[in-house]
Formats: structure tokens, sequence, C-alpha cells
């Protein structure tokens, strides 16, 4: 029997394999960021261990930083603190860090792609959850806790259970208007939060193949949202073009080495999922969320669901403390609710084909009154990119605030946090309870839906708008 | 790590699905750059209710928590096992756990036993009759039990065995791992030539 695309990638990586015991993986590249790494670097130091490859590691500044004032020093003491403990820890182990400042600093899942880090058949981790953005490539990423990351510093290994199997796959196209976000936020709202659990993911079929690089790390991002090991996508022409002539890609005799490999990395016709879910594309619409957890959304022309409609005793209750925590009444038209902030970053839509996406329909508008657009670059160099491409004038003419890069908004570790009740249409990927402040609101959308709804001040997509 | 055999404590039942791991500490508290002192940011948000489980009395030794389904699910923060254990949590009992939740309390020495939905709704009715009552974990024979007489509870509970393997002897992965260093470096030496590098 044929191999799956991620059995073929885990088997290339195993070290050491033991009946009773999880395979022991080889890591290809490790990425860390000031939060989940300090304790890690403490354990090294206490153990007297060293970094193993600290030339397949790489660091970045992005959960805690501001994007207001990036050039001075941090307000925050306390951020301040773990910020300096990261300098301090990579410069004494070796490990080349993106600083605040330094036009490669930006969200670790977005630079890890841009410089060419991130490849096809690679083992990717970081002490975030949101690893699984590198699964775009068809890498085999996925998140870790901090003992892991430190783990990962000492042997370059990981010890790991060897996951199901599953395929999404999607046919049909995506109308007009319809993003790799709608596309994710629908399966998740039909898999589950827990519907992926235990699962790597590939995502296949004509709607996934027509994506393009970033639209594809979108979807990846949230595989584990639904509670995925991890999700990738087989790599193929649109892959090797966005990688090639980047600053780490493999180059000249090695570029064609390294593709002639990647072309092999793909699900063998006679390979067999233990899962499949299929999705037509051609049905979907603008997606939203309405509740607390990233499952419980509708389209976006739809009403807030009534708890009773649920099946399932859990979910009902969910649903009823959702629509409390929210302050949404059942029933209400998605489109009439009114919204305070509206985020525009994040490791899941924070790049340069987000912000164009976002600029394209508030070109030539305003933000509406009593709404505040909040647009931050995933990285310094999507920021650089924007500038030069004059997406900030766009936004700043539109009334927006255009900021420095970070995670920022998406889990408000800085100071871009909701006030309590304050709610916002964010272009991240958790709506949990106060994700994004204390009794803030979050309802996940789009960069179509997050641009339109600056505009109109209620959850909205572009067909909403007034032809200019 | 400690040895975890067995445990028994005074049991908090937590009535909620989805306590993701921003719910069990929010992003703000993730600041410390220690692995203790997370105990302030447990559950912040519901904290502020005087009437949350954990600001009764009765729970103020608790160190078994009783949750719904989904437990631990979203952001990887390993300081969600450290707030809990800085809090005096030993184990977490839930029908299902997010993946590196239950993989970070592996490391941690945390024990998240997963039982049949079932069992979590009898133990939350038990403690609604018992408030205060106390559970035992034996992670040896993996069951839970609770109460006595006819009402007893006595059940089984999943957890993987390398990682019950690693509770019991208190084991630390990085010295097993660093135990096939042998096989590393062949595996190393086989890697092709093409592979990024982060330094040059």
């Amino acid at each position: 029997m044929g191999k799956t695309l991620a059995e073929k990638v885990w088997d290339e990586h195993v070290v050491r394999s033991a009946e009773g015991e999880p395979d022991l993986l080889y890591i290809d590249l490790h990425l860390i960021h000031e939060v989940t790494s300090p304790q890690a670097f403490e354990g090294l130091r206490l153990a007297g261990r060293k970094v193993r490859r600290p030339d397949l590691t790489l660091a970045t500044e992005d959960h805690n930083v501001p994007t207001l004032d990036w050039d001075k020093p941090i307000a925050d003491p306390v951020s301040r603190t773990q910020v300096e403990t990261l300098r301090r820890n990579t410069e004494e182990f070796g490990v080349r860090l993106h600083a605040l400042g330094d036009p490669e600093q930006g969200i670790v899942h977005i630079i890890g792609p841009q410089l060419g880090l991130t490849q096809p058949g690679m083992t990717v981790v970081c002490g975030d959850s949101h690893t699984s953005t590198h699964g775009a490539f068809g890498a085999i990423a996925f998140g870790i806790g901090t003992s892991e990351v430190e783990h990962v510093l000492a042997t370059q290994t990981l010890p790991q259970a060897r996951p199901r199997t599953m395929a999404v796959t999607v046919n049909g196209s995506l109308p007009d208007g319809v993003t790799a976000k709608d596309l994710v936020l629908t399966l998740i709202a039909r898999a589950g939060t827990g519907g992926g659990q235990g699962y790597i993911v590939e995502y296949r079929g004509p709607a996934i193949e027509d994506l393009s690089m970033e639209a594809r790390m979108t979807l990846c991002n949230m595989s584990i949202e639904w509670g995925a090991k991890a999700g990738l996508v087989a790599p193929d022409q649109t892959t090797f073009d966005y990688l090639e002539g980047r600053p780490e890609a493999p180059k000249g005799a090695d570029w064609d080495a390294a593709v002639e490999h990647w072309r092999s990395l793909r699900t063998d016709p006679d390979a067999e999922f233990d899962k499949e879910l299929v999705l037509d594309a051609g049905t979907m619409t603008p997606f939203v969320t309405w509740g607390t957890n990233p499952g419980q959304g509708v389209p976006l022309g739809a009403a807030v669901p009534r708890p009773e409609d649920f099946e399932d005793e859990q979910d009902r209750v969910a649903a009823q403390k959702a629509l409390e925590y929210m302050g949404l009444e059942a029933g209400t038209p998605m489109r009439d609710i009114e919204v305070d902030t509206v985020f525009v970053g994040s490791c899941t839509n924070g790049r340069i084909e987000d912000l164009r996406a976002a600029a394209a329909v508030i070109n030539g508008r305003q933000v509406a009154k009593g709404t505040r657009l909040l647009v931050v670059p995933g990285s310094a160099r999507v920021r650089l990119q924007a500038e030069d491409e004059g997406l900030d004038v766009v936004f700043k003419q539109a009334g927006a605030e255009w900021r420095g890069a970070g995670c920022s908004m998406c889990l408000g570790m800085n100071p871009d946090q909701l006030a309590p009740r304050e709610r916002s249409a964010s272009t991240s990927n958790r709506n949990f309870e106060g994700r994004q402040g204390e009794g803030g609101r979050t309802h996940l959308v789009s960069p179509l839906v997050a641009a339109a709804t600056a505009v109109r001040g209620t959850l909205s997509s572009p067909v909403d708008l007034e032809e200019l | 790590m400690e040895k975890f055999r067995t445990h028994t404590g005074v049991a908090m039942p937590l009535r909620r699905s989805n306590v993701d791991t921003d719910q069990i500490i929010p992003a703000v508290y993730l600041k410390r750059v220690t692995r203790t002192g997370f105990e302030d940011g447990l559950f912040a948000a519901w904290r502020s209710d005087p009437d949350f489980v954990l600001n009764r009395p009765e729970y103020a030794d608790a160190t078994v928590l009783v949750a719904g389904p989904d437990f631990g699910t979203g952001s990887s923060r390993e300081h969600a096992v450290w707030a809990l254990q800085n809090y005096g949590f030993r184990v977490v009992i839930a029908p299902r756990f997010g993946d590196i939740f239950r993989g970070n309390s592996g490391k941690s020495g945390l024990l998240a036993a997963q039982v049949d939905d079932k069992v979590v709704l009898r133990l939350w009715d038990h403690l609604a009759e018992h408030p205060g009552a106390t559970v035992t974990v034996d992670l040896e024979s993996r069951t839970v039990k609770a109460g006595e007489g006819p009402e007893a509870i006595e059940e089984s509970f999943d957890i993987d065995d390398y990682t019950r393997w690693r509770l019991l002897e208190g084991l630390d992965d990085i010295g097993i791992t660093l135990s096939h260093a042998e096989d590393i470096t062949a595996f190393e030496a086989s890697r092709p030539r093409w592979k990024p590098v982060t330094t040059h």
C-alpha cells in the first residue's frame, strides 16, 4: 500500500523507533520567541546543556512587543524583561535573533516562510500552537510546550506518537469574495473544535490547489482550531514559485535536487487515510463567528443561532454561555451586529495579500464613525512592502491606524487590547473569552469582511458597500 | 520530575466544556520568565466572580479538577499547566483534552486523566451532593475512585503507556533521549545538504 504525504514526511524524520515507545523525530527547524522560551533556556543552564543545533534554530520577538513606538525601549517593564531575556539567551547560546527594529522581525510564522526557511518535507516546531501554518509548504509543523522547546534545544529531536491521517478534500472553486479564511471557518463549524484531534490533516482537491501560498498558510494556520495535530498541503508549482529566490531557499544545483525530492512528496494514489471529509467550495460564502470558540460560526448572511437548536446538551449549554458573554440575542441577523474595533493582522491574516485585499476594499472609503480600524502587518518586511505599495497611505486616509509588526491584538499581550464589552471583527484565529482583552468580544472574519465591516460599522462584506 | 503513583485530594467540579488555555491563564499573565508564580493567573477572568467555584471555601484545598470535554484546547502555553500546578492541582479529569495541553501535562508531572463523558457527569453529581469530597486517582491501576457504598464510583481512565511509565518513574525526557545520542548523530549525517540552516 502507498503512503500519504504526512506518512512520507514523518518516515523521513524517524531517528529511532521502538515497540511501545513514541518515534524519536528529527526536527529540521525550531522557531522560538520571547514568551515560551525563557524557562527552556533556564532548564538548559541548570542541567549544563547546550543548544545542539543553533544553526537549525531561529528566534524573533513577536508576542508581547508594542506596535507603537517600537523603535523605543519597551515601556512595560515585564514585557521588556521577557524580551531582554530572549536577547541574552540567544546571545549566550548562539541562536540567530531578529529583534524588534530588525527588518526581518515579525510574527514567527510569517518570517519563516518569508525567509524561505520553511520548505516542503520538513519538520518544523515552535512553542506556539499556530506553527501549523508552515504545513502550507507540505511540512509537518506543530506547536509544542516549553518542556518540549527545551527538549528540542538540547537534542534537536522530539519523541512523538505517530498520529492518524485525515484527508479534507475540497472540491469546486471558491466564489468571488470567499477566501481561505471563510473556507477554514466553514470547515471548523462543521467538524467542531475537537474534530481534528489526533490527526495530521492533508487539505487537498481542486479548491486547495487553486489557493495561493499565503491562502494555504491561512488555512493550515487554523488546523489547531479544530484540534488537528498538524495540517498540510502537498507542494506543487505554486510552492516552488513562492520559494525560488528567497534568501534561505536552496540555490543552483541544490535547488534542482531539492525540487526533485519535493515533487515526490505527494500522497500515493493507493494510500489510505484513516478518515476523510469532503467539502464543496462552490457553496461557501463569507463566514463569521458568533460565539466564543472558532467552531461557533455561521455564514455572514445568517442570524445568531438559538441554543435550543443544538441537539447536543453540551453544545446547547456552551451556546447559551457564549451568547451571554458575547452580549448577543438569538435570531439577530449577523449583519446587524455593530462592531467597535476592526483588527487586520496576525499569523492567520497578516501577510501582504491580506493587507492588499483589505486595502482594495477600503481604498477611497472611510472608516465608520465610532469604529476603529487597526492594521498590524505580520512582519516588518510585510510593513515595508505595504509601504512600498502605498497601502499604508490607503489605510491612513481612510482613518485607520497603521502599526508596527507583531502578534498585537490577536492575543492582547501588548497594549493592543479590547476594553470590557468592546466588540471586534478580527482577522485573527481565536474568539475565546477574553482573548483580545478581558471582557472583549471577538468575531473572527476574513480580511475582506474586516475591511467592509470597518466601513459600515456592522459586520459586512464588500457587496454591502455602496459603489464608489 | 517527581514520581506520580496515586493521589487522593479534594476534587473541584468545573462544569464547562471547551475550557481553552486562554481561560486557564490569559496571555497578560504569561510574562514571567520562571516556572513558578502563575497561580494568580489561573482562571483569572472567572475568578473575579465571587461565586466562581475556585472561590468557594470548600474547594480551597482542591488538588483534582473535574472538567468537561475539550479541556486545554487552543494555545500551546505550558503556563496553563504550571498555573494549575502552582495553584496546587495534581490531576485534571476530563473526557477529552487539547493535544498540546495533554503533552505539556505529561512533561510537567500534572496527570491528565481521560475518562468517558458519563464518568465526568457522575463525578459532577457526586461532588454536587458532597461538596469538598475527595477523589482518588491511581496511576498504576489507571482508576478513578470516589464515594463509598452502593453510590461509589470506580472507573478506569485513559493515559498512553509511555506517559504513564514516565510519570510513574518520574523520568526526565531529555535524559532518555540523550541516551540515544548516537542515533541522532547518525541521522544527522544522512540529512540532504540542501536542507536550510539559519546561520552561515
